[in-house]
């Protein structure tokens, strides 16, 4: 492991500037803004989950009072993306819930009572709702137009498979030859929801010319902005995209789905348009997680070498081609170093929501199946499953299997932290069992932008362009505070609106800590530059003799001057008379993002008579790189942890014949409460990410990843009964155990 | 289209003329209790115009009457205010028990038993339990009260024998005789916030030898209504109320259920639970039973 | 459509209103009200975020109507800190690093109040199936607990 660094501020525990406003009431969230002279927009959506749309027909509640616009296909560019038909339905509607029009009227009641007078027919389809369906070779088609991407050759019929990809190394079929022991195991995981608390909301303010301006809970308002003006046909420019804060997003918020219709409606209206989702709506109609088909075939060495390893992974895509088949692919073998591998994953068109990211977007799924497969091997092989995972972990220098080698990394640290957890080493509690799993994934840098203004007392204010959903605006002023050398307190964090910063990529990918924080780092750097020059004209000497030390300029050991040294507020304060204000600047495409990898023990107790699971204990152990703010970092990985043992038990997406979601909303969309939940044990292994400054790699989605298979393997050890199908309801683990 | 209203007559008679006048001229009247089905209801699968009639003021929704054979408790009380209730909790701790599980804390400062029951939902928690301590529905209609035994009140999936110009006043129930006691047990996925999948009420008297004497079984979730399972009883009835025959009467449960399957599960789950709840809820009011077998609860 | 006309007490302070018969505490609240704290996660009780008191009893503010708010005290996450300053929830949930999105913590302020109002020493168990209503997607809930134990701590040092 890497030498502690020292730092002053970084690793500390400081309140978020951005709490006491949370902790009132006065945050501003998506829901939380009324303009004067206001509408509110609503949503006419398919009762239908696949038909032709024959006709819609708005006039009838447009001539109501109380309304003022309404909107269907008609207003809305030809030539559509898919996004652009997820955003308002087409010749078809794809989905039950999705939308084929919307108004807006003087209040929800009225907006309400209008869609009832908007006329529609429709022709309707037979719905394709599984995979097994959408995949024969006679199913029902989505898209008559679809014809599978990336086959060696275009086929010359169209299909529900939207693309494919393979990923291989070495010959696995000899390296099966060579393994003592074979496991195989076939899973299948349902859609689930990343259940934000907040609705989709925003308001759209837009003139008659299409300027104007739209306020929305966004994980990146520039992408939103980017979207809506591409699917409008509208210039960005055109357009203010202001983020609120946000509810929660856990990816759910990385794509638009209210806001050009909201847009159109204001633009039509003349007034501001307010629109909500209601959680029905959230349910029905925004991007949820992939269902999954896994198939794994592992084999290994009696000594736990694993010779090769062999995956098929189907992902519903919804109805529109773009599951994250490709991260499921590559993560689904990531922690291992693997001489014979084969992955075929398959991105499948299915008459439900269109999917959208949720933290580690496809890993969950595709190593939830790995890991169980791995569980069976270590019995098979009388392994402690940790010892053949160490066995086999990838390290610094191992070619991931998704190409590049890796930089230091931190699986094995995590490994030999769990061996010798107190959780690991204590007895399993009496009737419970225990289950181990890694988790993974790969983080990602991409653009952002920052600004540091020195205020005229010395005081700093960021201002960056990432929404805040975890603490970020924290981790900003504590990378801030250590770079300067000023006191956390002296700093603050703003996220700019699309005209007041530059362009950043969204708060995804676990990247907002490493890649802003990177811009942050260096807009600090910047403003540092700038002081040594103020500082050496000051004292009239080079720059080169002037160094930054715990927030001053002095001057170089052996540079003869005489002075005393000038902090940031001495600067500050005589900035006019040297050059003006200071104000420092970065924008990058950040590289280096570096893995982040985990291990979670779980011990769950099973009812054998009703198949209920207690959660007796829950431990995440996580590579963070470095922890800027610890307790975000414990809270991403509690977080995690409790989502991914939510879709491990109870969280699913039924769905009658007729393809209607028949749990939209959260009694049955049943995402853990309180008394569901133990505490949740946490470690934080740091093993510095090489390509951060700080040493910072991205924390926010490995952690949803391992809780999946800890929770399969821990009933499998329960109760000695591998049931591969999430989620591990009571229904499904009682006929499971009868069946056994 | 109508328009919604409200209103909350302060009497009996007061409450009744509003029904009684709604229902002459065939517009929609709902009584309103503490609200949490009928808001619910009124955002998402029912969006009709009516109007509200909120009972919460009439007195005698809110009275607990606790007597020297006879226990009252009225139709709009907040399960938090139940649960409150010592006295209640030590004579009725299987009813109070199942109002107390309905919904979250939240939910418990406005959801009522008579609520509930009216709502007729085949789940609600304290269906099973109200017939098992064998409740009696106080209802007010006009030329004076009626009364209906609970087990008789739910006529389907969501409807009840109300008549348009009545409502229900509240619950009645003999007090328990020496040695005998109730409890309430439901299957839920979480441990908190989910409508029953199962549930069980059971009433058990036993004797000074642990002989039972008298019981009642009701089971819900299982059936378009809350189901009186006599069979079960029966079993009960004459035993020592040990393993056998509390495996007898599961049996008899799983025997009586007619379930569906549905996103809260499914066919041969509730019919296997439905035993396994019925068990375990036996044996809580035996063990109930036997503490106050000498001693009279009031 | 006729408004009915109400008046009721939030936070301390007298108001009155118009609204629909249908309409929910809770959209009053927000929507005519300005009193934006009170979030809506779901409006059919399932979230807790709308958590309010109505004269001291924790409710869903999306399960009341606004005309059964006639003549009530209605207390909102906006009248939780005190003169002085935040209440010691609020700076618990605070230090403890309680909240992440923060959509959920007004109600789980509110719901915490009601809790430590009536039993000051709850144990973990107690907080859990008390808050149990309060759906939080973001923290497993562990720093909340935390924060609710270290409020409850806080509060008998002050009496």
């Amino acid at each position: 492991m890497s030498e502690a660094i020292d730092y002053k501020v970084i690793g500390t525990r400081p309140i978020r500037p951005d709490g006491v406003d949370k902790v009132t009431g006065r945050a501003q969230f998506g829901a939380d803004l009324n303009l004067p002279n206001m509408l509110y927009g609503r949503v006419l959506r398919s009762p239908h989950a696949h038909a032709r749309l024959t006709r819609v027909d708005v006039s009838k509640a447009l001539e109501m009072e109380g309304v003022y616009a309404a909107i269907s296909r008609a207003d809305f560019p030809e030539n559509p993306s898919d996004l652009g038909k997820n955003i308002m339905a087409r010749d078809k509607v794809l989905y039950h819930g999705h939308a084929v029009a919307a108004v807006a009227a003087k209040s929800l009641i009225c907006a309400e009572a209008a869609l009832a007078l908007i006329e529609t027919s429709y022709e309707v389809l037979s719905p394709v709702l599984s995979l097994d369906e959408a995949m024969a070779d006679d199913a029902t088609l989505l898209d008559d137009e679809c014809f599978t991407k990336n086959l060696p050759e275009t086929p010359d019929k169209p299909s529900n498979i939207a693309a494919v990809m393979t990923l291989s190394r070495g010959d696995v079929e000899e390296g099966f030859e060579q393994a003592d022991v074979i496991v195989e195991g076939d899973y299948n995981i349902p859609m689930a929801h990343q259940g934000y608390i907040e609705p989709h909301a925003c308001i759209a303010n837009i003139n008659e010319s299409g300027q104007g301006s739209v306020w929305t809970c966004t994980q990146g308002h520039f992408e939103f902005r980017a979207l809506t003006a591409k699917v409008l046909g509208m210039n960005v420019a055109d357009l203010k995209f202001i983020a609120s804060e946000i509810g929660g997003g856990f990816g759910g918020k990385t794509t638009i789905y209210l806001e050009p219709l909201a847009v159109l409606l204001s633009q039509q209206a003349r007034r501001p348009v307010k629109m909500m989702m209601t959680r029905e709506e959230v349910f029905r109609a925004s991007g949820p997680a992939a269902g999954t088909h896994c198939k794994i075939k592992v084999g290994a060495r009696n000594d736990g070498t694993i010779t090769a390893a062999k995956a098929w992974l189907a992902y519903e895509a919804g109805a529109f081609a773009g599951a994250p088949m490709g991260p499921g692919a590559m993560a689904v073998f990531a922690p291992y170093d693997l001489e014979n591998f084969h992955v075929e994953a398959f991105d499948v068109l299915v008459n439900k929501p269109k999917v959208a990211a949720y933290r580690a977007p496809g890993a969950p799924q595709s190593m939830h199946a790995m890991e169980s497969a791995l569980d069976e091997l270590a019995r098979k092989l009388d392994m402690d499953p940790l010892d053949l995972r160490m066995k086999n972990a990838a390290s610094e220098g191992t070619q991931a299997p998704y190409g590049p080698k890796f930089p230091a990394i931190g699986l094995k640290e995590c490994l030999e932290a769990a061996k010798v957890h107190p959780n690991y080493t204590s007895p399993v509690p009496e009737g419970a069992g225990r289950g181990v799993a890694v988790g993974f994934w790969f983080n990602v840098g991409m653009q952002s932008s920052a600004e540091v203004h020195i205020n005229e007392n010395g005081t700093v204010t960021i201002i960056e362009g990432n929404p805040d959903i975890g603490g970020s605006r924290a981790s900003m002023c504590l990378m801030a505070a250590e770079t300067l050398g000023v006191p956390y307190e002296q700093i603050r964090a703003v996220v700019g609106d699309t005209e007041s910063t530059g362009f950043s990529n969204v708060t995804g990918g676990s990247r907002t800590t490493f890649a802003t924080g990177m811009a942050v780092i260096q807009a600090c750097e910047d403003i540092i530059g700038q002081c040594k020059s103020r500082a050496a004209a000051t004292w009239g000497v080079d720059e080169d003799q002037v160094e930054w030390e715990d927030g001053q300029a002095i001057p170089s050991p052996g540079v003869n001057a005489d002075v005393k040294p000038l902090t940031l507020a001495d600067i500050a304060g005589n900035a006019a008379k040297t050059g003006g204000p200071l104000l420092g600047r970065a924008s990058l495409n950040a590289q280096g993002a570096g893995a982040s990898f985990s291990v979670n023990m779980t011990d769950l107790k099973v009812d054998r008579e009703t198949g209920k699971v207690d959660v007796l204990s829950f431990t995440a152990i996580q590579d963070a790189g470095t922890a800027i703010h610890p307790a975000y970092v414990e809270g991403q990985m509690q977080g995690g942890a409790a989502q991914g043992l939510g879709w491990a038990l109870n969280e699913e997406y039924i769905y009658d014949k007729d393809g209607v979601l028949e749990n939209a909303g959260f009694l049955d969309y049943r995402i853990p409460v309180a008394s569901d939940l133990p505490m949740i044990d946490t470690q934080i292994i740091e093993v510095p990410n090489p390509r951060h400054p700080y040493g910072v790699r991205g924390v926010g989605e490995t952690p949803i990843v391992a809780p999946l298979a800890a929770a399969a393997n821990a009933i499998r050890d329960a109760t000695g009964v591998r049931i591969n199908d999430l989620p591990l309801s009571p229904p499904n683990i009682l006929a499971q155990l009868d069946n056994a | 289209m109508g328009a919604f209203a409200y209103v909350a007559p302060s009497s009996v008679a007061e409450a009744l003329a509003v029904l009684d006048e709604h229902a002459s001229l065939g517009k929609r009247a709902q009584v309103l209790a503490g609200g949490t089905d009928v808001l619910v209801q009124m955002r998402t699968v029912d969006t009709q115009p009516r109007t509200l009639v909120d009972i919460k003021g009439v007195a005698e929704t809110n009275r607990v009457d606790i007597g020297a054979t006879e226990t009252f408790i009225g139709a709009a009380i907040p399960s938090a205010v139940l649960n409150d209730n010592a006295e209640l909790k030590a004579l009725f701790p299987g009813v109070i028990e199942s109002a107390d599980l309905i919904g979250s804390t939240q939910i418990q400062g406005r959801a009522s038993i008579g609520g509930n029951l009216c709502n007729s939902s085949p789940a609600g928690d304290t269906i099973p339990a109200l017939i098992a301590s064998s409740g009696v529905c106080v209802i007010a209609a006009r030329g004076g009260n009626r009364e209906v035994p609970v087990e008789d009140f739910v006529s389907g999936v969501g409807t009840n024998v109300l008549e348009p110009n009545e409502f229900l006043i509240g619950i009645k129930f003999p007090n328990p005789a020496p040695g005998t006691a109730d409890a309430y047990l439901r299957f839920i996925p979480r441990t908190e916030m989910d409508i029953a999948v199962v549930g069980a009420g059971v009433s058990v008297t036993i004797d000074e030898n642990g002989t039972c004497t008298a019981a009642r079984v009701a089971i819900g979730a299982v059936a378009p209504t809350v189901l009186l399972v006599t069979r079960a009883s029966d079993a009960l009835v004459g035993t020592q109320l040990d393993d056998t025959a509390l495996e007898a009467a599961g049996v008899a449960c799983t025997e009586a259920a007619s379930p569906i399957s549905d996103k809260r599960g499914t066919v041969e789950y509730r019919r296997k639970v439905v035993a396994v709840l019925c068990r375990r809820a036996t044996a809580i009011a035996r063990d109930r039973a036997k503490l106050r077998v000498r001693t009279k609860v009031r | 459509m006729s408004k009915v006309q109400i008046t009721s007490s939030i936070n301390g302070e007298s108001v009155e209103f118009l609204c629909e018969p249908q309409q929910s505490l809770m959209e009053i609240l927000r929507e005519e009200l300005g009193r934006m704290g009170t979030k809506e996660g779901c409006a059919t009780g399932d979230c807790g975020a709308c958590s309010v008191l109505v004269d001291s009893r924790l409710v869903c503010s999306c399960l009341i109507l606004a005309v059964e708010a006639e003549g009530k005290e209605i207390t909102t996450i906006e009248g939780i800190a005190g003169e002085d300053g935040l209440h010691p929830i609020q700076q618990q949930f605070l230090e403890h690093a309680a909240l992440q999105c923060g959509i959920c913590t007004p109600g789980f302020i509110v719901a915490t109040k009601a809790l430590l109002d009536r039993n000051p020493d709850p144990d973990e168990e107690t907080i859990r199936y008390w808050l149990a209503g309060n759906l939080c997607r973001c923290t497993g809930y562990d720093k909340i607990i935390r924060a609710v134990q270290g409020a409850a701590k806080e509060l008998a040092h002050q009496a």
